[in-house]
């Protein structure tokens, strides 16, 4: 279990690192980044695929920076899993982050592996992909043509795609501030515990100034993973005042998750249903707490 | 929106990378294919077999080193990657004496002393990692100390006693000469078997 | 009197290399030198035809030093690897070439060998290599193994490669006997041992010498010895093999020789130069053995207490693609499934089926928790139909403590009798029900509820045959300096060999435990073993160690007697002192005794001075070295025992079912183990543990999933699901808990029986109980996931699986009556999966 052969190319400079990107590329080379290599590295040495090309940028400087303002949270390239999940700042800008961090792996792997290089993986089973959709972030990506911002609702394309362009590397992603009063939570049921999850979901309350005249609302949204081929959210207000199974049913009917060998497509359903419940019990019991306090 | 960006230069590829690292507080450097897992350079190149490979895919836990004294897969990392950091292996968590002789370290000791090991194949794995979660948290409670190893897999001890020894090599980085832990059976009783 | 070490926590002699990362495993042999490295290239099809295999592109790989094809291969080497253990019953058995000759009959075997300066540019020609395969339907599962419209073999047109049929009693008069009967079919799935280390193979060859040195992480040195040096025609004595440090086994190293073992050594050879080959994880999933894979149909008969007058099973064995170790899987399930219980009659008929997979060998516990989960959940239905306390319908079919020696009726695995030598069932359940507080559970199940869990409790008892023979040996070896070498023919993997065997050394002789150094699994060593496997270590080499030691220590004391002038019987040994008993002053050092037994004229050394002062009185009539006698200080023998001995053990859990998502937790584990006298508790409570690991990760965790096509899906630790320490109950959080019997054994010199897979074998038994009894619908296969149990709430839901009610102990008699009624008159309608 060897990686097969590939050029190694080492930039120091975002600058270096998107000409060398497309220089490849306009040779018509297949190359990758390599971030933190958690999950490329293992798919070179099963030798699921062969590219002849690694950019490293692990040596590219002002690609660690974590910046906090009142907006929100922004995520530099080479931030590891782990210093975004220690980062209490950060955390209490938009917990989200450490509530699905805590789940994405072991901790050894998020010693490594990065925020970035997760959503730039686009694997719908990554919790971090979840968060940026359901926190509508963003991911800032740069080539030789220049930067260029991607919304999260269009950065994803399909399973393990997204939509950076070959010659792209993303340089910092933005998870927006919780809105205030918000309570948020994640929950996921895995097969053992730091697995990619059967299903997965993410929740933000936001108890409401009502929407419409009448009684008071709360806004509920959620955003789940591994139950449909891009990272999906939505917007379950009228499913939550019209009561949990209204809410399981709503969920059951959007998602469209897939058989694999952990679990069939009718229970992946079954229990996101479940989940997506759990999640916004647990959110607006936060949301308790911090009245209460 | 789309701004600028300086332009730079294309770096050029290469095949085989001098790497510079310090193993163990001794400075290595060494000419290897880009290829090369760190696993496999320290293992092969520089011979610390102590390092063990059992998944090369990120998951057993057993190839786990300190990169920079967080515990990281050194399957998962190309030695050129990680060229100018610090490594320390199973090799190097001993604490060298005056009298130039290696004290095991805690977690070592403790290991010994809990039978927390049966064929040592995950034990520089869990000792690294246990190495680094207890200096970030010396006084863990029986859940931390289960969390502490929970990305390592052991197929030999069921990990109870791998546990135990967490606990107890934070009790011996408080006071060395603590007393050693029974082992064995909680409950044991002599039946007559007729035989 | 001196201190000693038999029964102690003695802590390991092992430990101090391995936790300083100075231990030498297969893979660390060579490291920093330059040694050419092996990758094979192994079938991606599960049943084919190979047409052609062009290497031309391969060859080009720099690097690249060798490619091997089956066209290489001339003599023995080029004929299928061996049966190793032929059995009449097996009529069709099958093994591999070393290297695929015109066909594959599984994914991951081995076609080609590629040799090169390193394992990556082996890898990168491996993949260059073309093969032309002409694809055949693949025989993917037992069902499609019986229907036999596929053929994993052209010649064998069933699929079957041996069917046994085994009876005791009259099993017509149990069944007219019987009051009740059920019937029903359970099922249990593919495993494997895996352990973190996989196989690796290191050969070097002498040229000058004409000898071969080889390392390999096998449980069987010495028979690997025997093969290679038969494969390659080499004579045995110009061949070693030693085990390094291995790092696990379970049983996938005790099957061999492997293809690699044979092909490593002889491309050394060829190549003049060390070659290694380190299997990696993908191959060790596809190309070692698995284990578990059977069906069953069950039907039995039982009086309205619970007592079986007759049992009757059916099961099909899933023997894979080749039968390498015959049918010792199959015949340990069909002997072992007794368990502690004595039916009035039993029949037992099993087919050992091929399919396209690979092969199948022993896996720790080696069919026995297939035959306990088959009995045990035997037991819960009789207790279900009864109405009846499941403890109540077991303790009602033991055999008795006053009934030991128990002859079963059977012949076991190692062809003899199927006896029991000692135990005390009813003593090691009350043991266990104390433990769990089996007769109050109610107020754990009340708070489980006020949690929104379903609480289920579930036992199983097992009986187990360890120390199998025919033999094993020892050598004791007194040097000068009063250390002690041992050495012994089996292998360890991490089971703490070396130390329980100085321990046991230590006591017979009178020396120190530090004095003793313990050599396993190498030939250069100890010629004679048989391996590890079937919880044989302490039972067989433990033995011969004690009696090679008691050897040893005799003639220390005639030598001293000699010396001392007095007699033999009046000595003693202690600390590594022979002493006059009674007047300790009168003494000689063991290494001193060591020198005299050697009549040599040299004194190399201080202690061979000494040794000048007890030069006794020369008698000029007698040789220097009596006839009979031999210079040094040593002792040798063998242990043979005239039949297996058996251990017992009870386990139950405490598990909680969450009833929306149907997550499994296990929140508590008890077991109560009895492996007669304990050289070492701490090492034993130890191997207990990694069982119960191992036993959970097959009851909830671990499967082989194999597609239509003979394809395994999850040949990665990413798929393949291991338990991870979140997923084992820990006894340092209060949810493990061991108890220890002890009911030693008659038939050898030590009273012990072995204790290394005994964890893992009731394990699924009783988690399929234990969640039977929390969500009240049967588990009748293994492993279950949460997504499985969903779906079994789903029939349960749609009425198509009956409902499984929860009896406490001793029942109304009138409750007890009318679930009695209700059977009989159901006759054989109990549930089927
Ligand atoms: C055992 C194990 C368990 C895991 N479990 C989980 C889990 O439960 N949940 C989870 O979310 N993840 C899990 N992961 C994956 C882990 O989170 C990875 O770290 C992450 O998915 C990828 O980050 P990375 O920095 O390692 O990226 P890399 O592996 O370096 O790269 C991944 C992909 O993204 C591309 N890429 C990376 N960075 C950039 C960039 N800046 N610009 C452009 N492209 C880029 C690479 O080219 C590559 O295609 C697991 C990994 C392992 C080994
Ligand atoms: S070998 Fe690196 S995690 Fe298994
Ligand atoms: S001790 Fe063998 S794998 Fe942990």
């Amino acid at each position: 279990m060897k990686p097969a052969p590939f050029r190694m190319y080492a930039p120091h400079t975002v600058a270096q690192a998107v000409a060398t990107l497309a220089a490849l590329e306009a040779e018509g080379q297949h190359a990758k980044v390599l971030a933190g290599g958690q999950s490329l590295v293992p798919v070179l040495a099963m030798r699921l695929a062969e590219p002849g090309h690694l950019v490293d940028i692990n040596g590219v400087a002002g690609l660690d920076a974590i910046d906090v303002s009142s907006a929100g949270v922004r995520v530099g390239a080479l931030v590891r899993h782990a210093e975004l999940l220690r980062h209490a700042e950060a955390n209490r800008v938009q917990p989200l982050l450490s509530q699905a961090l805590n789940l994405v792996a072991h901790a050894t792997i998020r010693n490594r592996g990065t925020t970035v290089g997760s959503l730039a993986h686009a694997d719908p089973s990554g919790e971090m992909t979840a968060v940026l959709v359901l926190t509508g972030g963003s991911v800032t990506a740069v080539s030789v043509r220049g930067e260029r911002e991607i919304p999260a609702a269009e950065f994803f394309v399909g399973p393990l795609e997204s939509s950076l362009a070959a010659d792209e590397l993303a340089l910092s992603a933005f998870f927006p501030a919780a809105p205030a009063g918000a309570g948020t939570a994640f929950v996921e049921m895995a097969r053992r515990h730091g697995d990619y999850a059967l299903s997965g979901v993410g929740a933000v309350v936001i108890p409401g100034p009502s929407r419409d005249e009448g009684a008071p609302t709360i806004s509920v949204s959620c955003g789940f993973l591994s139950v449909s081929e891009t990272p999906l959210v939505l917007d379950l207000s009228d499913a939550w005042a019209a009561g949990e199974d209204s809410v399981m049913a709503v969920v059951r009917a959007a998602i469209d998750p897939q058989d694999d060998i952990h679990a069939s497509a009718d229970y992946r359903r079954h229990i996101t249903g479940i989940l997506a419940v759990r999640a916004i019990r647990e959110a607006l019991a936060r949301v308790r707490e911090e009245q209460a306090a | 929106m789309t701004t600028s960006v300086t332009p730079g230069t294309a770096v050029p590829g290469e095949t085989r990378r001098v790497v510079e690292l310090t193993v163990n507080g001794v400075h290595r450097s060494a000419e290897v294919d880009v290829r090369r897992t760190l696993a496999d350079f320290l293992r092969h190149d520089l011979a610390l077999t102590g390092t063990h490979v059992g998944c090369e895919h990120g998951v057993c836990g057993a190839c786990t080193v300190l990169l920079d004294g967080l515990p990281v897969r050194s399957c998962l990392l190309f030695a050129a990657t990680v060229s100018g950091h610090s490594i320390t292996t199973i090799e190097g968590l001993g604490q060298l004496q005056p009298d130039g002789t290696t004290k095991v370290s805690p977690v070592q000791q403790a290991f010994r002393d809990c039978h927390a090991l049966q064929c040592g194949f995950c034990t520089p794995g869990m000792l690294t990692t246990i190495t680094a979660g207890l200096a970030e948290n010396p006084h863990p409670t029986a859940q931390q100390a289960v969390d502490m190893i929970s990305g390592n897999l052991c197929r030999c001890t069921g990990y109870q006693n791998i546990v135990e020894a967490v606990l107890r090599a934070a009790e011996l980085m408080e006071n060395p000469d603590a007393p050693l832990p029974d082992e064995g059976f909680t409950a044991d009783e002599h039946a007559k078997g007729d035989a | 009197m001196g201190q000693r070490y038999f029964g102690e926590p003695i802590r390991r002699t092992e430990d101090i290399r391995l936790t300083t990362g100075q231990g030498h495993y297969l893979d660390d042999i060579g490291a920093g030198q330059p040694v050419l490295e092996a990758a094979f290239l192994r079938s991606p099809h599960a049943n084919a035809r190979i047409r052609s295999i062009d290497i031309a592109d391969a060859l080009d790989v720099e690097g690249v030093r060798a490619i091997y094809l089956y066209e290489d291969l001339a003599g023995p080497v080029a004929e299928p690897l061996p049966v190793l253990i032929p059995h009449p019953a097996l009529t069709a058995p099958r093994t591999p070439y070393a290297l695929a000759k015109d066909r594959v009959h599984h994914v991951g075997q081995a076609v080609a060998m590629v040799v090169a300066e390193n394992r990556y540019l082996a890898e990168d020609a491996a993949e260059r290599i073309v093969v032309d395969y002409e694809v055949l339907p693949a025989v993917a599962s037992l069902d499609m193994a019986r229907a036999a419209e596929r053929h994993a073999h052209d010649d064998v047109p069933d699929n079957i490669s041996a069917h046994l049929l085994q009876t005791v009693g009259d099993l017509d008069a149990g069944f007219a006997k019987a009051t009740h009967t059920l019937e029903f079919d359970l099922h249990v799935e593919r495993s494997a041992s895996t352990p973190l280390e996989g196989k690796g193979v290191y050969a070097k060859w002498d040229a000058d010498d004409s000898s071969l040195r080889v390392y390999s992480s096998t449980q069987a040195s010495t028979s690997v010895r025997a093969a290679i040096a038969a494969k390659l025609e080499i004579p045995l004595l110009k061949v070693e093999v030693i085990a390094p440090d291995v790092g696990g086994g379970f049983g996938v190293k005790i099957a061999h020789p492997w293809p690699e073992e044979i092909m490593v050594p002889f491309a050394a050879i060829r190549l003049g130069q060390p070659v290694k080959w380190a299997e990696d994880r993908r191959e060790h999933f596809i190309s070692a053995s698995h284990e578990r894979g059977q069906d069953h149909h069950v039907r039995v008969g039982f009086d309205d207490n619970g007592v079986v007058t007759a049992l009757d099973v059916l099961f099909y064995h899933d023997n894979g693609a080749f039968t390498p170790y015959g049918i010792i899987n199959p015949i340990i399930t069909s002997t072992q499934l007794l368990g502690p219980y004595k039916p009035g009659a039993y029949r037992v008929d099993f087919y050992s089926m091929y399919t396209n997979t690979v092969q199948v060998t022993p896996y720790r516990g080696a069919g026995r928790p297939q035959g306990v989960f088959v009995m045990e959940r035997t037991m819960d239905k009789i207790a279900q139909a009864l109405g009846r306390d499941r403890a109540e319908v077991r303790a009602a079919n033991f055999i008795q403590p006053d009934e030991f020696p128990y002859d079963q009726g059977l012949i076991f695995q190692d062809g003899r009798p199927l006896i029991y030598d000692s135990g005390n069932y009813p003593h090691q359940l009350t043991m266990l029900k104390d433990m769990i507080g089996w007769d109050s559970m109610g107020e754990r199940r009340a708070d489980a509820a006020s949690r929104g869990k379903l609480l289920g409790v579930g036992m199983a008892c097992y009986v187990e045959g360890t120390g199998v023979g025919p033999y094993e040996g020892a050598h004791v070896h007194i040097q000068t300096d009063g250390t002690v070498d041992v050495a012994t023919g089996l292998t360890s993997q991490g089971q703490g060999h070396q130390t329980m065997l100085a321990q046991i050394t230590a006591d017979e002789l009178g020396v120190p435990f530090e004095k003793i150094r313990v050599v396993t699994g190498d030939t250069r060593r100890f010629g004679y073993a048989v391996g590890t496997f079937a919880s044989r270590t302490a039972v067989m080499s433990g033995s011969a160690v004690a009696l090679a030691a008691r050897a040893a220590k005799a003639k220390a004391l005639r030598v001293a007697a000699n010396a001392l002038e007095c007699n033999e019987n009046d000595l003693e040994i202690v600390d590594g002192v022979v002493q006059m008993k009674g007047a300790p002053d009168t003494k000689i050092d063991l290494g001193t005794v060591a020198v005299l037994s050697n009549p040599l004229r040299y004194a190399f050394d201080k202690a061979a001075q000494a040794a000048t002062q007890f030069q006794g009185v020369d008698d000029f009539d007698k040789p220097p070295v009596a006839e009979d006698d031999e210079p040094g200080l040593e002792g040798k023998d063998y242990y043979s025992p005239p039949r297996s001995t058996f251990a017992s053990g009870m386990h139950a859990a405490v598990v909680e079912i969450d009833p929306e998502t149907f997550d499994i937790h296990i929140d508590k584990y008890y077991v109560v183990h009895d492996c007669g006298r304990l050289v070492n508790p701490m090492i034993v409570a130890g191997q207990v543990h990694g069982g119960v690991a191992q036993g959970i990760g097959g009851a909830l965790y671990e499967k082989m999933e194999y597609d239509e096509d003979g394809q395994l899906q999850n040949a990665s630790f990413m798929d393949f699901l291991m338990p991870y320490v979140t997923e084992i109950p820990q006894k340092e959080l209060g949810q493990l808990e061991l108890g220890h019997q002890e009911t030693p054994s008659p038939l050898n010199p030590i009273g012990v029986k072995g204790a290394g897979e005994a964890g893992v074998i009731p394990v699924s038994a009783l988690i399929a109980s234990a969640i039977e009894d929390a969500v009240g619908f049967p588990v009748d296969s293994m492993p279950i996931s949460p997504n499985d149990l969903y779906r079994l709430h789903e029939r349960f839901a749609a009425g198509e699986l009956p409902h499984v009610e929860r009896y406490a102990a001793s029942p109304s008699a009138a409750t007890r009556a009318r679930r009695g009624a209700a059977t009989r008159t159901k006759k054989s309608a109990d549930t089927s999966s």
